[in-house]
């Protein structure tokens, strides 16, 4: 293999047919292929290092548009890949020296690869968001404890203390509706797990996000999750239930972390 | 920000583009860590603080109108 390439991982499945991945493309726009192991297949692409490689990468990743095309691109192969059975996604930026190397981890991982993937067999990840409006919040207190503090009387300062406890109280509804939520959700999920709530600068959104969670669902069980996520919508009229899906198993394909 | 990552882009699982915000937060957070040989260095919290920091400064400025929204409505 060239000086200058590198081995981009993009997931790990069973054994495929090479022409699932046909005209498919990667982050590098370079054509995508697999690595064959005893019983698994890595899907990897070649690319250039002078912009893949560890230092240009931490570069990169810090320039919005190089970033979603490189996310979206990652994302795109790894969808394409799980149209033909299970895949464990590879965290984004996984790459190695060349084929060989990627195919000695996965000789070395089979076991821990392999339990990965029947861990998420017939099953897919949904995504389910909670925004309240009680939230768009911690500048609206601030702005209301300077008031405070220079307030002119004591009316307007009892006024100002009701707005804030109704405030609070509609807050408290909003965190135990979401937990409610969230609990509802697990129970007919095979995992469940709460993402951190998202930078309302990067949705955009002024509202507050309570729940981020990522549920694994059967295969079979996705109508009654849909069904119950537009349910408990209804049943708390404070939240607002956003939800995604299917997605590849992210959230739930983990494996220990070793060092070669 | 662009079309496609704003928040109803999410809404509908019919959509094929998904949301860049959701698909960092698998992509950066989730998905097996191995740590390949040429990015050792790039891997877990890491990954998250410098892309989302990147995001978001990136960002600033057209989200700013949201802010005079929220505040003005308190």
């Amino acid at each position: 293999m060239a000086e200058h390439l590198g081995t981009w991982v993009y997931c790990v499945t069973r054994q495929l047919r090479d022409e699932r991945l046909a005209l498919l493309t990667g982050v590098d726009r370079e054509p995508v292929r697999s690595v064959k192991g005893p019983d698994l297949a890595a899907v990897v692409g070649s690319v250039d290092l002078q912009e893949f490689g560890e230092e240009p990468l931490r570069r990169n990743l810090e320039n919005l548009s190089w970033l979603d095309n490189c996310a979206r691109s990652h994302h795109r192969v790894i969808q394409a890949v799980a149209r033909s059975g299970p895949v464990v996604p590879m965290r984004l930026a996984v790459v190695f020296h060349d084929d060989a190397r990627v195919g000695t981890m996965l000789e070395e991982r089979t076991d821990d690869l392999a339990s990965a993937l029947s861990r998420i067999d017939g099953r897919a990840e949904w995504g389910v968001k909670a925004f309240s409006d009680a939230g768009a919040s911690e500048e609206g207190s601030d702005t209301a404890s300077d008031e405070l503090d220079r307030g002119p009387g004591t009316a307007y300062l009892r006024r100002r203390r009701a707005q804030l406890s109704a405030h609070e109280r509609a807050r408290n509804a909003a965190a135990m509706g979401a937990e409610a939520v969230h609990k509802a959700l697990s129970t007919i999920s095979e995992a469940a797990r709460r993402h951190p709530p998202q930078d309302e600068r990067l949705r955009g959104d002024p509202s507050w996000m309570i729940l981020n969670g990522a549920y694994l669902v059967e295969d079979n069980r996705v109508d009654q999750f849909v069904e119950t996520a537009r349910a408990l919508d209804d049943e708390h009229p404070g939240l607002r239930l956003e939800l995604t899906g299917p997605w590849p198993p992210y959230s739930f394909a983990t494996v220990e972390e070793r060092g070669f | 920000m662009t079309a496609e990552t704003r928040p109803t882009a999410a809404r509908s699982s019919e959509y094929n583009q998904v949301a860049l915000v959701d698909l960092l937060d698998r992509v950066l957070a989730g998905g097996v860590v191995i740590a390949g040989e040429l990015t050792l260095s790039i891997a877990d919290i890491d990954l998250v603080h410098i892309s989302l920091r990147a995001v978001i400064s990136s960002t600033s400025t057209l989200t700013s109108s949201h802010y005079e929204v929220a505040s003005g409505r308190g």
